[in-house]
């Protein structure tokens, strides 16, 4: 059973409480009248928040920002109106059209502005919002312009034609439960995972597996998707568009509607959308300076209140949760691919690399070769270059020259997912963890990496996450936030998040350094462990004994070149790595 | 070819005002790390500032001038200190909303104060322009391109020459390593945002004239002068000048020639072809995240 459905099958019994609220709501709607006036309040909220909840998923799970999410909202809008009024089709053929032509806007538009991200998608959001203004303002044979499209008709079902208000507000509210439903699991499926470790550490991400790129534009496209769809059920509500239901000013409103929700949650978001909705009717003695207030209180949720109503609420609820039984028992970690390959030949083999930054030559013809089941040092000055050649192993940065094998395929010049995926895993000197998230949660975004040797069951991922924290002697910290780690801890949990994925080859970028005497004794024990679990290990470090005492070979770099490669007794003699070190002269007399 | 000449200098005229507005999002963005993304209402906010002094005060133009000046520098302060200062350690995100935010504040609390119509603010001076050939110099486009010219030297002068230019530098290129150096940080951080603002004040004051007065006027400004960044190279002070100078021929021209109404979207399809094919800009260096 693929992950997805697995995860599906068993989260959406812990959605009951939503779905009971969604019955709840609907027999409220069925069994007391409401005016038109609160028919319509209520009906602006579900749709509005159909399209917000687009939002949690790009900006709360993706860390990306749309201000265009009012544009996809009216591409959704105008496709059922064109689609119902112009073209004669059913309700349900105008929203067939409506989630194709958000679809297909949100990926053209996240596949040309997603490689820069940051302010540059905020600039070309608002402009993409701009340009969809201008367009159905002006072409007014499509658009019929400034007067907008009304007589757009609501659905009929089974039968049952939904004309009447209660039942087309039975009809968002269920629509709407199902969209929730959707996002909060969402959260917990690979996909999700991947999401989130993007919006914390987009690098970090990438080294672990992570497509990044595809990942932001899933995300982008399924928000627009879904602004796509809340826009369809809105148009057939109100049963009238125009351009200005849809402006820049709508696009800030939904955004603002998710923050004071708190972007990372489903359920928060749609509560500040009925929030926000509500408000303007309980803010009308203001008239004038209501937007004011509007904007001001956008600030002051800024600043006092970052992650919204649902943050809020978190860390009022946070005593009473309890916390999730694991076995004390972990399985042991077993990984399988290594042990199985026994053969001679090097599984990374590095012929004349060269990394020049414009005139800087951080790298120049450096050879390589890591054996089976060794433990290589890469040692050398400061500035000599080795953190530039884990980059360069790990996909950050392109070689200049030069070619990498791994594992017998020619890997030079491939992006960091695609060596995370042939089995190359690593960490950071400056440790680059997913922060706001649990230990098990970074270790899981390592395990889920493509081509890992497990199912595809979510449960192994968890066991196997499990076993590798326990390894690094982590276990009972599975469920703690990373970012309340002491330093050491974090480093193990990038450790355990690299184990997860199974590597052929193991890359540890300083892991000692910060550490204390006993830290790194357990970090040696760490090593000779993992070794014995049959990994390969490439390991830059300064603490030399540390190094004596874990190396199989060294290889020395100074000012980008490699002076010296062997056995770690030879090399530490070689005089050309002592005087690198020391210097011309001591080197003389220790000769 | 008449009309092309007649066109080119409206354009440098409409693009000085972007250049001007980009330069004040750029040395924002240099210091903070942040999109200012209410750079717009600077201008809009001034030139109401101008049409209070001016027309509703009756004070003489240069009197009013100085006062939305002095005006400006206490809004860049209060903005430095109301919407980015509280934020300074977290992420660009929430100071991006922030300034957002800021945006809606100032917009519809100028629309409270002053209502919705626009204003129509007279020019600097009372000469129409002159005929030079068959093309009409307009007075007001001459002042505008004049001021920016005469602004971009001075700050040039003042980056290079005094203490506080290159203090300003050294917090732009590396806040930590200046405030070690005894460079005040924040307070630089606070003079780049009063700067700014009288920047965006300048040209809010010199483009009423051209353009009505109106609460709207700053966000398409601003649009505008965000591509000039991005088509001269983000982050780069002069790609900021050029662009937003060639942005404004480009929108003329395409009003002249293509379409009125779509004369807005000109300047954003250029955008998107800048970000299709060389997403550095101009002048920028190429975008890559170091490890």
């Amino acid at each position: 059973m693929p992950s997805f459905l697995s995860v599906w099958l068993g989260r959406i019994g812990r959605e009951l409480p939503l779905l009971l609220g969604g019955l709840a709501a609907v027999v409220l709607v069925l069994s007391v009248p409401m005016s038109g006036y609160a028919t319509n309040i209520v009906m602006q909220a579900t749709t509005y928040a159909v399209a917000v909840l687009g939002l949690t998923i790009v900006l709360g799970y993706a860390g990306q920002i749309t201000l265009a999410q009012a544009a996809f909202f009216g591409i959704g809008a105008y496709a059922v109106a064109i689609g119902t009024v112009s073209l004669g089709l059913s309700f349900w053929g105008g929203l067939l059209l409506a989630m194709a032509a958000s679809t297909v806007a949100g990926a053209v538009l996240g596949i040309t502005s997603l490689r820069l991200g940051g302010h540059y998608l905020a600039m070309i959001t608002i402009v993409f919002q701009q340009i969809l203004s201008l367009v159905l303002t002006n072409w007014i044979e499509v658009s019929h312009g400034p007067d907008g499209i009304p007589g757009i008709p609501r659905p009929s079902l089974f039968g049952y034609t939904l004309s009447g208000s209660a039942g087309y507000l039975v009809f968002s509210i269920v629509c709407l439960t199902a969209v929730l439903i959707f996002v909060r699991i969402l959260k917990h499926t690979r996909l999700g995972r991947s999401m989130e470790a993007v919006r914390d550490n987009e690098l970090a991400a990438s080294v672990a597996g992570v497509n990044t790129y595809r990942v932001k534009v899933v995300a982008f496209t399924l928000s627009a998707l879904l602004g796509g769809i809340g826009g369809a059920l809105f148009a057939s509500g109100f049963s009238y568009v125009s351009p200005d239901q849809f402006s820049l000013a709508e696009s800030i409103v939904f955004l603002t509607m998710a923050l004071l929700g708190g972007a990372g949650s489903a359920l928060g978001t749609a509560v500040g959308t009925v929030l926000l909705v509500l408000l303007p009717e309980s803010l009308r003695f203001l008239k004038e300076i209501y937007m004011a207030v509007y904007g001001l209180s956008v600030i002051l949720i800024m600043i006092f209140m970052p992650e919204g109503i649902a943050g809020f609420a978190r860390r009022l609820t946070r005593r009473l949760r309890t916390p999730a039984v694991r076995p004390h028992h972990a399985p042991a970690l077993h990984l399988h691919t290594v042990t199985s390959d026994h053969r001679d030949e090097p599984l990374l083999v590095v012929r004349g690399l060269a990394k020049h930054f414009g005139g800087l030559r951080a790298l120049n013809n450096v050879d390589l070769a890591v054996r089976r089941n060794n433990i290589h040092a890469l040692i050398g000055p400061n500035g000599s270059g080795k953190t530039t050649l884990v980059n360069v192993l790990s996909g950050i940065y392109k070689p200049t020259a030069g070619k990498i094998a791994f594992a017998d395929e020619d890997v030079t010049g491939a992006a960091p997912h695609v060596l995370a995926g042939l089995g190359l895993s690593r960490t950071f000197q400056n440790i680059r963890l997913f922060r706001s998230m649990s230990c098990l949660e970074n270790v899981m975004v390592g395990a889920q990496r493509p081509g890992n040797d497990l199912s595809d069951v979510h449960r192994d991922l968890v066991a196997r996450s499990l076993a590798a924290l326990h390894f690094v002697g982590m276990g009972d910290r599975a469920d703690d936030s990373v970012a309340n780690l002491s330093y050491g801890h974090q480093r193990m949990v990038e450790i355990a998040r690299a184990l997860a994925a199974n590597p052929k080859l193991l890359l540890l970028d300083e892991p000692a350094a910060g550490l204390n005497l006993t830290e790194k004794q357990e970090l040696v024990a760490l090593l000779l462990r993992m070794k014995g679990l049959g990994l390969t290990i490439l390991i830059i470090e300064h603490d030399m004994p540390l190094v004596e005492q874990v190396a199989d070979s060294i290889t020395v770099l100074n000012f980008g070149e490699r002076i010296s490669d062997g056995q770690p007794e030879a090399v530490l003699r070689d005089p050309a790595v002592i005087s690198a070190y020391l210097g011309e002269g001591r080197a003389y007399a220790v000769a | 070819m008449d009309i092309l000449l007649q066109l080119t200098f409206a354009g440098i005229g409409m693009g000085s005002i972007y250049a001007l507005v980009a330069l004040g999002l750029v040395l924002i963005y240099r210091a903070t790390s942040v999109v200012n993304f209410a750079q717009g209402d600077f201008a809009m906010f001034a030139a109401f500032l101008m049409v209070l002094a001016h027309l509703h005060l009756g004070l003489p133009y240069w009197a009013s001038f100085l006062v939305a000046l002095a005006g400006m520098v206490a809004f860049g302060l209060i903005f430095n200190y109301g919407v980015y200062y509280p934020l300074r350690n977290r992420s660009y995100l929430p100071v991006l909303i922030s300034t957002l935010g800021a945006s809606i504040v100032i917009q519809n609390s100028v629309l409270a104060a002053y209502g919705p119509h626009p204003a129509n603010l007279p020019g600097a001076l009372s000469f129409q322009g002159f005929q030079v050939g068959s093309v009409f110099l307009d007075g007001q486009y001459l002042v505008i391109i004049a001021a920016t010219a005469a602004l971009v030297l001075l700050q040039h002068l003042f980056f290079e020459k005094t203490i506080v230019g290159k203090q300003l530098q050294a917090t732009s290129q590396d806040k930590e390593m200046a405030s070690l150096l005894g460079v005040p940080v924040k307070i630089m951080i606070a003079i780049t945002f009063i700067y700014s603002a009288v920047l965006g004040g300048v040209a809010g004051v010199l483009v009423g004239p051209i353009i009505y007065v109106s609460i709207g006027m700053g966000g398409a400004i601003a649009l505008k002068a965000f591509a000039a960044t991005i088509i001269g190279g983000f982050g780069d002070i002069k790609g900021a000048i050029i662009g937003g100078v060639v942005l404004g021929i480009i929108e003329t021209f395409g009003a002249a020639f293509i379409s009125v109404p779509y004369k807005d979207a000109f300047a954003f399809i250029v955008l998107f072809a800048f970000l299709m094919v060389r997403p550095q800009g101009i002048f920028g260096e190429k975008i890559a995240e170091k490890a």
